[in-house]
């Protein structure tokens, strides 16, 4: 049991706007906090900048609001200098995406131990309404009048394509969704990609509309489980099935399809090509959005290499100290 | 044959990249300095990595400086050239003096090594009007072949050995023991024996090859060493001992040492050389640019260690604003910036002054760093120390600017003893202010506390908003930016720095000669120079340049004429001119990417005398 509550974890006043995702996200994250245990000061929170990156102003732990899109970076070396530290880095998806798209990848191909939050509104929203590059095609935005001529970026594709082991997907709004997918991030040793979907109230209302409440999730949404058949719908009529290269529908009962019939999840599986299609579900295709830990595959974090390969390396070599290191050089003496 | 008695001597090697040029003047300075000599060297690499052989773009060279008494520079021009194909001839014959000495491979001097270095005729001595008889013409790729004809190597792994020749020639002109070269040999190929047997018969054959023939054209020099500091000595580059000093500090500090970097010439060799000593504890990380190079590190120091990043010009212009962000959350990091050409891609391996001004000045906001700049290869090692000592005593961001000619140049290194070097005491925050402390509170000289994460009692939060200076809270009240603006200011200002040191005709001198960083030797052999001639000269040479030294303005002002002698187009005198009123020196400003020549100086200097 953990000695601590959400409480423990709270600080200060949040300045979000009323109704603003993160909001929910911010109460969802002390609560998980608190469930895992690690004391405040053993804990580091790591931003950006964006509405988002204002995060670490709300915890009584360490933390950075750093600048834009390096929080990856700066979280890097912060966790691999003390890999003792629990690091989250928290970014939204023109911070961790845009600007930061190099060191979200790079973190991710690496296999650094971070637990990396991303709060995807769609929007830029401090600096008052821009298209992200998580902006559907077409979108139409201050900066993008007549609709945006670019195709967007699916989190879930670049953090596989980095080579991630960990994908998971919350909307802000459901707490025990996103303290679920928390924790797990945390358990999993490595780079932990919690895809946010929240509401920007104010620039991109109902952006996340299909899932953001209860009912909605219910009709449009499939929680997704290791080991649990892949099923969905209000009354867990629909399942999910392998039909060729894709994935299909299919209502339980009806043309002969049984429970038994229905994909099995398998977040531990190291081929991720399904894992992947249940990631890229959901955009207008007649799929439910996949919700829960969708990718959690056991690999070597970077973090835990350095430190064995500097214990290798002390062990194998002679000098420990930099006056035995000057001993490693050709000396001559001069009498 | 004659025997001569000099004071001092410049070589250079020069050959095809793949010639090993450098080994070969590696081990020349190694001798020479181990029977006490001074020296110093200047390794002039081509930016392509491995040029056509034997085409005029791919020679590399090296060049060494001995002498009986101190020398401060490579030298301008050499006393022997060793030139081991045509085209090394060729574009090396610029740095050779009209009365040098010049060894050459008459095996690599044949029609097509010819028309490879773009010769016209038949005849190369001839058409570059060399003196025949100042050339040793050797066939010394047959001389090796012979050397080795028994050691059962195949040719290509023989004819790596050519080197080895031209070193056992040169050791012979100037009278070197050999078996120092071989114990350097057996050393460096300990697990190698055969090969180090093999460098070895090929030393001994060029030294022969030289005592049987007498070459009428060459003198045999001796070169007495006049003053010997006693002590044990390596030789050092300026990026290895950059390396060493962080070592050195982090260890005096407790503290571990963390370098996040990203490859660039004339820097990398100092990721090389952390990334071997693991055993020390050293992290070293290869990041994915170099804006992730200097935030890692930010993040780095936060978490506890003394963070380094390590770059050249271009990657300060990428870092400047994670290096800004460790200005106003006030955290420890050093910067090394190894100068080379510039702008944008510019001149990769050549030398430079030219970013005096971006790291002074070249990022947003008021932002003070302070900057400290390297005189020579071994003062790397201090430099480095110094800054280390300061950005975790200050709790700071600073620049240590070194360049490509320090960087990759060497000299002996005295062992350093840690126990003379002070100590470094990073402002942790003192236990008994659990519970009151803030982020901003700051100690007597102005300087923020250190909380390292993992500390009871000390959570906070930093960032790059504003913070409040009582509360550390996100703040945009006008007057309290103003007075942050002005503690970080003020607390840079604190640092303590030595006063400038004036050399040479200090009472009386007629010229101050003022420069910064590795221009040092250069200008100190122009003074000596000067001096030995009779005119009045003193010099002030910075290291310190924020804050500059607490003298400044007296030293500058206490001098008719003063001239700023600098590889840039007047950084250091603008920045002179706007710390010290009334300040108006002459200019000596040079931006060719190479090392300055000390006559030119001279006569410069002479020039701005009779005005």
């Amino acid at each position: 049991m953990s000695e601590y509550t959400a409480q423990d974890f709270k600080k200060g006043q949040p300045r979000w706007c009323p109704g603003c995702g993160d909001h929910f996200f911010l109460a969802s994250l002390h609560k998980a906090m608190a469930e895992i245990g690690v004391a405040p000061h053993n804990t580091a929170v790591i931003s950006g900048i964006g509405c988002s990156s204002r995060l670490p102003h709300y915890m009584a732990t360490y933390g950075m609001n750093t600048i834009h899109g390096r929080a990856a970076a700066i979280a890097t070396g912060c966790k691999v200098a003390n890999p003792d530290l629990t690091v989250w880095q928290i970014s939204g998806d023109g911070d961790g995406l845009a600007i930061g798209g190099n060191h979200f990848i790079h973190a991710n191909r690496r296999n650094i131990n971070l637990n990396m939050i991303l709060l995807n509104n769609r929007i830029y929203g401090l600096t008052k309404g821009q298209y992200s590059p998580t902006s559907p095609r077409g979108f139409v935005s201050k900066s993008s009048p007549y609709g945006t001529v670019e195709d967007p970026f699916r989190p879930a594709e670049l953090c596989f394509g980095a080579r991630g082991h960990f994908f998971a997907r919350a909307v802000a709004t459901d707490a025990p969704g996103t303290v679920d997918i928390l924790k797990a991030a945390y358990n999993h040793k490595g780079a932990s990609v919690c895809e946010i979907l929240q509401n920007c109230v104010i620039f991109n209302n109902g952006t996340h509309d299909a899932v953001y409440n209860k009912e909605g999730r219910a009709k449009n949404a499939i929680y997704v489980k290791h080991g649990e058949p892949l099923v969905f719908g209000e009354n867990s009529e629909y399942g999910l099935v392998q039909e060729g290269f894709g994935l299909k529908v299919v209502k339980i009962g009806e043309n002969g399809i049984t429970l038994k019939d229905i994909l099995v999840h398998d977040a531990h599986c190291q081929d991720n090509t399904l894992q992947l299609k249940l990631a890229l579900m959901g955009d207008g295709d007649g799929f439910p959005v996949a919700l829960g830990v969708i990718r959690d595959v056991d690999a070597p974090t970077y973090d835990d290499a350095v430190t064995a390969q500097i214990e290798e390396v002390k062990a194998a070599k002679k000098y420990h100290s930099f006056s035995e290191l000057l001993e490693t050089n050709d000396i001559w003496e001069v009498k | 044959m004659t025997i001569k008695e000099l004071d001092q001597v410049v070589v250079r090697f020069s050959g095809d990249s793949g010639d090993g040029m450098q080994l070969a003047g590696n081990i020349f300075s190694t001798v020479s300095a181990t029977v006490g000599n001074s020296i110093s060297t200047f390794p002039d690499y081509p930016a392509d990595i491995r040029a056509p052989q034997g085409s005029l773009t791919g020679v590399s060279g090296f060049q060494v400086h001995i002498g009986a008494g101190q020398v401060y520079t490579p030298g301008d021009k050499c006393d022997v050239l060793v030139a081991m194909n045509a085209a090394a001839l060729k574009t090396q014959l610029k740095f050779a003096k009209k009365d040098a000495t010049i060894i050459i491979d008459t095996d690599a001097f044949q029609k097509a090594d010819l028309e490879k270095a773009a010769f016209k005729t038949d005849d190369p001595l001839l058409e570059l009007g060399v003196d025949p008889d100042r050339v040793i013409a050797c066939p010394l790729t047959q001389m090796v072949k012979d050397a080795l004809a028994d050691s059962g190597m195949d040719s290509k792994s023989v004819l790596k050995c050519r080197n080895m020749f031209a070193l056992g020639l040169v050791c012979w002109l100037f009278s070197r023991d050999l078996e120092i070269a071989f114990n350097y040999l057996r050393d460096k190929f300990a697990k190698k024996p055969g090969l180090a047997q093999a460098n070895i018969k090929v030393i001994q054959a060029g030294y022969d090859y030289g005592h049987n023939t007498h070459s009428s054209a060459a003198n045999v020099y001796r070169i007495e060493s006049k003053v010997k500091e006693p002590g044990r000595y390596m030789d050092i580059t300026g990026n290895k001992a950059t390396a060493y000093g962080f070592i050195a500090a982090a260890e005096k500090a407790g503290l571990k040492l963390y370098l996040g970097s990203y490859p660039i010439t004339p820097a990398t060799d100092v990721l090389h050389e952390l990334s071997k000593h693991k055993s020390l504890g050293v992290t070293t990380v290869q990041c994915e640019d170099e804006i992730a190079g200097c935030a890692s590190s930010v993040g780095a120091s936060f978490a506890g260690t003394l963070a380094v990043t390590s770059t050249s010009g271009p990657g300060i212009c990428l870092k400047s604003e994670a290096m800004n962000l460790a200005v106003i959350m006030e955290l420890p990091l050093v910067v090394l910036d190894v100068q080379r050409g510039g702008p944008a891609t510019g001149l990769p391996t050549k030398s430079e002054q030219t970013d005096l001004l971006q790291v002074l000045f070249g990022r947003n906001g008021e932002s003070p760093m302070p900057v400290i700049a390297a005189t020579s290869p071994v003062d790397c090692f201090d430099a480095a120390y110094q800054a280390s000592k300061i950005a975790l005593e200050h709790m700071t961001p600073v620049v240590l600017l070194t360049d490509a000619f320090v960087a990759n140049g060497s000299a002996a290194f005295k062992l350093p003893d840690l126990a003379d070097y002070p100590a470094i005491n990073p402002p942790y925050v003192p236990e008994e202010l659990k519970g009151k402390w803030t982020p901003y509170m700051r100690a007597e000289n102005g300087t923020r506390y250190w909380a390292v994460p993992g500390r009871e009692g000390f959570c906070h939060i930093l960032g790059g908003l504003e913070k409040d200076n009582q509360t550390g809270a996100i703040s945009t009240a006008p007057e309290n930016h103003d007075l942050m603006t002005r503690l970080r200011k003020q607390k840079i200002d604190n640092i303590q720095v030595p006063d400038l040191e004036v050399l040479g005709d200090k009472d009386d001198a007629d010229l101050l000669i003022v420069g910064f960083g590795g221009t040092y030797g250069h200008l100190r052999a122009a003074m000596d120079e000067m001096r030995a001639a009779g005119k009045k000269v003193a010099m002030a040479h910075f290291k310190f340049i924020n804050p500059l030294p607490a003298n400044t303005s007296e030293v500058l002002k206490k001098y008719s004429k003063v001239v700023v002698a600098e590889q840039n187009m007047g950084q250091l005198a603008s920045f002179l001119r706007m710390k010290v009123d009334g300040f108006v020196p002459y200019q000596f400003n040079q931006v060719k990417g190479q090392p300055f020549v000390v006559s030119e100086l001279v006569s410069a200097f002479e020039e701005i005398l009779k005005k």
